[in-house]
């Protein structure tokens, strides 16, 4: 079997995979965030909390205990990787830097895991499981519960309130990820990842050199940074390092959790609402765009066409033989399209138009099907304004799932989307105007342009990954890509409960011939259609000056 | 907690569930599922090291440096690819080049400044060393026989061979009627137009793509069997084996596709060097 071959098979074992899981997972999900009942440790934790699980929040108050609980999750990042020297398990590490110590906790807590750091000389096992890998874990279910409250708008009628924040984090950990995270460590160990408290320790190679064998609880932390699309690794490389990513299946298992949550919330997403035709809807939007992702990734990646790729014969450069490139192309496109950020392979060295796929589904808007939460609800605002376009060419006011898209609707959606490509343009723009933060660039010309486009799209889309050439452990790239991150996450997390407390009050409206179907074919072209000429609008420009420009000199 | 003001309260509980949650994800999660690895998966958990003569000798997961001192390759041993990692293969300090498809230009050493290859010459440079190495052709399209990138900078009526400084001969005499210059030193060729030149080498060309790539972890621990293959005769010589009997270990010690799609075939350096090691 052919190199390209093999990688086809190995798309459509992950499809045929990602399709058995789709159900079961969706459906659990639907009744873990619809049940009424408590278990009882999910009761001891309301207690110690002292909150009511019963209470049900408005909008208002459901985004402030959100942030109440990030601004305490970024103090405390900040302040354990400040401490680290003090801690147990530092590995006799000294505190990190203030701006890299800042940079990293807004990374974790807005699920982005972008790495200003080198995690093995950077970061001791504590501060990465009782820093990091919490982070990795409550800020997808931050996400999640975002997604669902949003869900809860569209299915509630002349209802106040939007569910409870406290109960939500609590079951999307307990009940989804944590269960997962716990098996999946387990068989990733088997695969050969590391799960121990060692420091590194020094052996004779075999012509008499020294090695120093690196340890840490990785297989642990390593699952959950797939699963809640986080993608910080434990070591600099990521999933491209054997301890992370020893063997090709443990490969392909990352990429399926990678994806597993993002795909099956929209099958929660149709149980919640009661139609779950809508989910698949949805389902068909994100799977058109990330099926044509993960190919085009692939078909330029493996045609290898640019100079160096072409001198050696394959695009080989920053990839692993174990995985190949076709593997990688598929790792890569899965880690960008959701917004992941973990890498079995350098995007830097990418083919430039291989690159330019990782940047382009990225400014999708981290939507097909983009991270654990943050891609359902980002669907679904562009589902609004996908029926708002609609509604505007037949000339009949627009609703989606019985609900009217009116002025304050539109309004949030509209500038939900506007937030991104503002960060991004903007940062990139402010980066570009300084000779300073230019020399930080390792490459020139267009290739240059595309490792600081890249991130700040990485940034601002809370994807993490990067062209990693930049160098950017310095104050100016920390406080900037820090400050993205932030808004990146937060300003769309407003909007999208605003969006949800304006839908849950509104009253239902009967469904009649003008209705436009929004569970067809063609309204699933639509949506595709308008996230599509969104982007290129937007960012075509940008685009055309680095990877386009790099691809056809 | 009834009579502290609202903002306080919500406060208080985001800390209290942090810490609550901190106490589960960050400490019981990670000592159990530790706790657990170590019970069921001894070896693996604890990096699968590789032992010989009663001591560790490395990891069969992490890839090693089978050169000298003064960074030569040790003709018995089969050579792992180039790594990004450190000095190579350094695992505090893992990386992979970053350098972009279109690295195509060298940077020379300037005013105290020290200089940088290209990832095109560092690719031509490795083909050739290997090529040497193995007594195959090192030639690779857009390589100079030299060993660097093959590239001209076109100006109206100029054209210099940008990778080779005089006195080096360039690897064209003339580009479109211009006659090709070398590289003087202190001139700025940043004007002129890139124009990458493939030459004839042949496809594939003798020397394999791993064998003259960085990986991305710069701990790669594997090689395709073609370089594995490219690198038996001269292991056999230099052993005094039959070329037969190399050729079975590197057999033993390829992994072929998992179940037949995916990944690569790849071949376990350090494990191969270690059996060839034990007789």
């Amino acid at each position: 079997m052919g190199t390209t071959t093999a990688g086809m098979f190995f798309i459509a074992s992950l499809i045929i995979a990602l399709a058995l899981a789709y159900r079961p997972l969706g459906d659990y999900m639907g009744r873990v965030y619809s049940s009424t009942t408590h278990s009882r440790p999910e009761r001891l934790i309301y207690r110690l909390l002292g909150v009511h699980p019963e209470a049900e929040q408005s909008w208002g108050g459901y985004a402030r205990a959100l942030l109440a609980f990030s601004a305490v999750s970024v103090l405390a990042v900040y302040g354990l990787q400040r401490l680290q020297d003090r801690l147990p398990l530092s590995l006799g590490l000294p505190p990190v830097t203030d701006h890299i110590a800042w940079n990293t906790a807004i990374s974790f807590v807005t699920n982005t895991n972008w790495q200003s750091y080198s995690g093995e000389s950077t970061m001791g096992h504590l501060t990465q499981m009782a820093a990091l890998a919490v982070q990795n874990f409550v800020s997808a279910a931050v996400g999640m519960s975002v997604a669902i409250a949003l869900v809860r708008g569209f299915a509630r009628a002349r209802s106040g309130t939007v569910g409870n924040f406290w109960v939500d984090l609590v079951r999307g950990v307990l009940r989804v990820l944590l269960p997962i995270a716990f098996v999946g460590a387990l068989v990733l160990v088997a695969g050969g990842l590391v799960q121990n408290l060692s420091a590194p320790h020094e052996v004779t190679t075999l012509t008499g050199g020294t090695q120093a064998v690196t340890g840490g609880p990785v297989a642990s932390q390593e699952v959950i940074k797939e699963l809640g699309t986080n993608g910080g690794g434990f070591y600099n490389v990521n999933s491209a390092h054997p301890f992370e990513n020893a063997v090709p299946w443990t490969n392909w298992l990352q990429i399926f959790l990678i994806l597993v949550i993002p795909f099956s919330l929209t099958r929660t997403f149709g149980r919640l609402v009661g139609q779950l035709r809508q989910g698949y809807a949805i389902l068909a939007v994100m799977g058109v765009l990330a099926l044509a992702g993960v190919l085009l990734t692939n078909v330029f990646e493996l045609s290898g066409g640019a100079t160096v790729p072409q001198a050696v014969g394959a695009a080989m450069e920053g990839k692993e033989v174990r995985f190949g490139v076709s593997n990688s192309a598929t790792f890569g496109a899965a880690t960008t399209l959701t917004s992941t950020g973990a890498v079995n392979s350098f995007h830097d060295s990418y083919t430039p138009f291989g690159g330019m796929m990782t940047m382009f589904n990225m400014m999708l808007g981290e939507v097909a099907p983009g991270g654990v939460g943050s891609g359902l609800y980002g669907m679904l605002v562009l589902a609004v304004i996908t029926v708002f376009v609609a509604g505007l060419m037949v000339g009949r006011t627009p609703e989606y799932l019985g609900k009217k898209i009116r002025a304050r609707e539109i309004k949030l959606a509209s500038l939900y989307f506007l937030v991104t490509p503002v960060l991004v343009l903007v940062g990139t723009a402010c980066a570009m105007g300084s000779a300073e933060q230019r020399a930080s660039m390792l490459n020139t010309g267009p290739h240059g342009l595309s490792e600081i486009l890249y991130a700040f799209t990485s940034a601002s889309n809370n994807n993490g990954s990067a062209f990693a050439g930049l160098t950017v452990n310095t104050p100016w790239y920390d406080v900037a890509l820090g400050l993205c991150m932030a808004f990146g996450r937060f300003v769309p997390i407003i909007l999208v409960l605003a969006l949800a407390g304006s839908l849950a009050a509104q009253s239902p409206v009967p469904e009649s011939a003008g209705t436009l179907p929004t569970y067809r074919p063609q309204f699933v072209g639509m949506v595709v259609g308008v996230t599509l000429i969104l982007v290129a609008l937007t960012f075509l420009p940008a685009l055309a000056l680095g990877p386009i420009a790099e691809g056809l000199s | 907690m009834k009579h502290l003001p609202n903002p306080l309260r919500r406060h208080l509980a985001a800390l209290r569930a942090l810490a609550v949650l901190t106490v589960l994800l960050g400490l019981i999660y990670p000592l159990a599922a530790t706790g657990l690895a170590q019970v069921l998966f001894h070896d693996n958990a604890n990096g699968s090291a590789v032992r010989a003569g009663g001591r560790d000798v490395g990891s069969s997961l992490i890839g090693q440096s089978f050169t000298d001192a003064d960074g030569r390759p040790v003709r018995k041993y089969f050579q792992s690819r180039p790594s990004a990692a450190g000095d190579g293969y350094d695992p505090t300090s893992t990386s992979a080049s970053n350098l972009g498809p279109e690295d195509v230009i060298d940077v020379p050493p300037a005013g105290g400044e020290k200089g940088r290859q290209s990832l095109l010459t560092q690719v031509c440079a490795r083909s050739r060393a290997a090529g040497e190495l193995e007594g195959v052709s090192g030639a690779r399209p857009y390589c100079t026989p030299d060993g660097v990138g093959a590239v001209l900078k076109v100006f109206p009526n100029r054209a210099v061979s940008v990778n080779q400084p005089c006195p080096a001969t360039p690897f064209v005499a003339a580009y479109q009627g211009v006659r090709v210059e070398c590289a003087k030193q202190g001139e700025d060729y940043a004007a002129g137009r890139t124009v990458p030149v493939r030459g004839n080498a042949p496809t594939p060309p003798a020397v394999p793509a791993d064998a003259v790539t960085a990986s991305g972890s710069g701990l790669d621990p594997h090689i395709s069997p073609a370089y594995a293959d490219l690198q038996a005769p001269r292991v056999a010589k230099e052993r005094g084996l039959p070329l037969d009997r190399v050729r079975a270990l590197i057999e033993q010690h390829t992994t072929g596709r998992i179940l037949g799609f995916m990944g690569e075939p790849s071949v376990n350096v350090l494990e191969l060097n270690l059996a060839l090691d034990e007789g």
